[in-house]
């Protein structure tokens, strides 16, 4: 039977073309998880690319930072971890290091000083949040809007209340579909006092006062889940206003050539980093911490900012930040750092956060569906 | 095809209503788009209904009233529309023009036997106007596709470029994106790995297991069949929990005890995981095909000295081989399809298409993904048409089909 001859032929070719295929990755490998999108592309260019080149190692992309905490927890309980580095938000690194899933580090031994002999402690400074968090980059949420979709007349918005003064600038606005940092807004714009926030959000009155004011905008927000969304909708002009992570911002609008206008007032810094997940076996735990110690080094750190603005986390890093790679712009004014972006900024309370994050949410989430 | 029934003029009623309620939706489409629907369905049927008055009564030359409804189309839409505007409102304007005609001079009785009645007629037609619909409901999502993915934007957007058909608004940059990053191709390259592998062991214990249920005297038959379709039945998250924690402990004896390459174990666990989901497809074609074989050509073959496996090869396989490469192709689309198992079986390494899209279109929303979905959609119309071909020409070759 030919065909029959033909179908196993192409059996045992397949085979031997799928085994010579498998073949190519059994060299060194490192699997390295993160966000995908910009900010892959900007560590890709700025830390994977310079180390494949020095070690030979290959560096595998998972893009999964966003279940990165869920995944591990499975991990762990099936005693087959498949992660070798792990990019996590601060607040994700603090609840990993305590449930005992990433390891701890110790800056002396796993991170490389400052040119100047400046130890690593002491150059990451305050940004040492948790004993397992390598800090990475420094970004913002904030806001952005598309001046040619407001009404005539209307103002330009200077004030992140923007977003919950529909009168002025009607149309629908993106938020993220979570309670942090719109609670937060919500009160300021509410008439809470700066320095006052977290106290009053601790207060059932004060959870229900925040979504009292959400609930004015209600109808006219959408919600987003992926930081993806917010730069899509807005160009789509599907919304006028909405919020995202100011690296989203500035790829859209310098790189996409979008017509949006960035509003910083009110950002909220947070931290983005690597853990390192706890139990790894020997030789992949050595080839982990050899990528932390060069992918955190004072230069490296000021290479990712050339890609992306986000701020560096080491302070000896700051001085070396320079033109954007592709297009050749200065990234110092981008970066949510800049003196004239941080005029109002608001500082992200983690341990608040870590206290009361289940509760919130809970409410937020039922608010939501009502 | 001859006229069945002689055909005459109908009354002007009838005229006015079917062009009324053909200009009166178009209208009523364009008024939306404009901002005011009801004004556009009103002045759409009015339109129609005075256009065909005039052409009936005054014009009475059929040629030239279709030519002058479609350039009244072709320039009432490209004042709203530009270019596109003015092709849509063409269209609109040459079916409307023969639609007056068709209805008044009763053209549309000409093919229907004479006996029918009214209502009758009317579902014949209507029957396959709600035939077209739902063939556009069904077809329209994945038409959308293809124009998005040459955009030349990096959005998911229809900018005013490319609905004036500008060759700026357009480029085949995502198509470049898809040919030259290496984490598209990395995909790529698994999913033509690990779909056909896990096609051919899906094919092979499919086929065999179709043909062992099959046997009267198999005891239990219904309940193994009722086993090995469960992955079909059971919620595909279910099974991919189970299948984590079930290939976490067979890789790491496999590694640990066996000490075979960690990303060469990775292959493996997602193989037969996919290879798991495809089994019940087959299994179900093969059963279907083998209730039309005739068991008597197997005892023929015996008969006359053929070992089983001689006869499998030889009698029963190619009788049954549509079955077995229809189940085949279900299995293979299974797991070229397939993102839940693998997002919990697979580690990096193994990331599959379906995989880099999902992160794809979480993270970036970047039009590469409908680049790739227009290619695999271009694939899987090739794929079928070789297949069914390939199936015809055999069944001709055997004499199996009258055509």
């Amino acid at each position: 039977m030919k065909f029959t001859k033909t179908l196993m032929a192409t059996t045992a070719l397949t085979m031997v073309a799928a085994a010579a295929g498998a073949d190519d990755h059994m060299a060194d490998e490192l699997t390295i998880v993160s966000w995908g999108g910009a900010y892959s592309n900007s560590q890709q260019k700025a830390y994977h690319d310079p180390y494949m080149e020095k070690t030979g190692i290959n560096i595998i992309n998972d893009e999964s930072s966003p279940e990165a905490v869920a995944k591990l927890r499975a991990m762990n309980e099936a005693d087959n971890i498949t992660w070798d580095v792990v990019d996590v938000v601060a607040a994700d690194a603090i609840r990993l290091c305590d449930e005992g899933l990433a390891m701890e580090i110790d800056p002396d031994e796993h991170l490389a000083d400052a040119p100047d002999g400046t130890s690593a402690e002491d150059d990451f400074g305050d940004l040492l949040v948790s004993d397992c968090f390598i800090p990475q980059i420094v970004y913002s949420t904030t806001a952005a809007y598309r001046p040619d979709l407001l009404p005539d007349g209307a103002p330009e918005p200077t004030s992140i209340c923007a977003m919950f003064d529909t009168e002025t600038y009607p149309g629908k606005r993106t938020l993220e579909k979570r309670p942090i940092n719109n609670m937060e807004w919500a009160l300021i714009c509410d008439g809470v006092a700066k320095d006052d926030v977290y106290d009053v959000l601790a207060t059932e009155e004060g959870q229900d006062q925040a979504l009292a004011k959400l609930d004015t905008i209600k109808d006219d927000v959408i919600w987003w889940g992926a930081a993806a969304e917010p730069p899509q909708f807005l160009a789509d002009g599907e919304v006028i206003m909405g919020t995202s992570y100011n690296g989203r911002w500035f790829s859209a609008i310098e790189e996409q050539d979008q017509p949006f206008e960035m509003l910083w007032d009110a950002q909220v810094f947070d931290l983005d980093g690597w853990i390192i997940p706890e139990g790894l076996p020997e030789d992949r735990l050595n080839r982990a911490l050899d990528f932390i110690m060069f992918a955190t080094d004072t230069q490296r750190l000021a290479d990712q900012a050339a890609y992306i603005s986000y701020g560096p986390a080491r302070e000896s890093s700051a001085p070396l930040v320079g033109k954007h790679a592709e297009l050749g712009i200065e990234m110092g004014p981008h970066m949510p750092t800049a003196p004239e972006n941080s005029e109002n900024i608001f500082v992200y309370n983690y341990g608040f956060w870590a206290d009361y994050r289940d509760d919130i949410d809970a409410k937020f989430q039922a608010w939501l569906a009502q | 095809m001859a006229a069945l029934t002689p055909i005459y003029q109908k009354p002007f009623w009838l005229v006015a209503l079917s062009v009324g309620a053909f200009g009166g939706f178009f209208g009523l489409v364009v008024g939306t788009a404009n901002g005011n629907g009801l004004l556009g369905l009103v002045v759409g049927a009015l339109l129609m209904i005075a256009l065909a008055w005039g052409y009936l009564n005054l014009l009475k030359n059929e040629g030239n009233a279709r030519g002058i409804t479609l350039a009244i189309g072709a320039v009432a839409g490209f004042s709203l529309g530009g270019l596109p505007g003015g092709i849509i409102g063409a269209i609109f304007g040459a079916v409307g023009g023969w639609l007056i005609y068709w209805v008044h001079e009763g053209r549309y009785r000409a093919f229907l036997p004479p006996y029918l009645t009214w209502f009758q007629v009317l579902w014949h037609y209507g029957f396959r106007v709600i035939c077209a619909l739902i063939f556009i409901f069904l077809i329209t999502p994945i038409l959308v596709v293809l124009p998005l993915s040459f955009n030349a934007e990096n959005f998911f957007t229809f900018t005013p470029e490319m609905l004036r058909f500008d060759p700026e608004g357009y480029s085949l940059k995502h198509y470049r994106d898809f040919f030259s990053n290496s984490d598209w191709q990395r995909s790529f390259k698994n999913s033509l790995i690990i779909a056909p592998i896990a096609t051919i062991i899906s094919v092979s214990l499919g086929t065999l297991a179709a043909i062992g249920l099959s046997q009267a005297h198999v005891p239990g038959r219904r309940a193994i069949m009722a086993i090995l379709i469960s992955p079909m039945i059971v919620p595909l998250i279910i099974s991919a929990t189970g299948m984590f924690f079930f290939y976490s402990q067979i890789g790491n004896w496999m590694e640990g005890t066996l000490g075979l390459d960690k990303t060469f174990v990775g292959y493996v666990k997602v193989i037969l995981a996919h290879a798991v989901l495809g089994i019940p497809f087959v299994i179900i074609t093969v059963t279907a095909t083998l209730v039309g074989f005739d068991r008597s050509l197997t005892r023929a073959a015996a008969n006359m000295g053929a070992d089983p496996v001689t006869t499998f090869f030889r009698v029963q396989m190619p009788l049954i081989l549509p079955g077995v490469i229809s189940g085949g192709l279900f299995a293979f689309i299974t797991s070229f399809d397939e993102v839940v198992v693998v997002l919990f079986v697979g580690s990096a390494s193994q990331k599959t298409l379906p995989w880099q899209m999902f992160t794809g279109l979480r993270e970036q929303i970047s039009p590469t993904i409908l680049a790739v979905a227009t290619i695999l959609v271009a694939i899987s119309i090739v794929l079928l048409t070789t297949v069914e071909l390939l199936r015809r020409r055999s069944e001709r070759l055997r004499g199996m089909s009258p055509g």
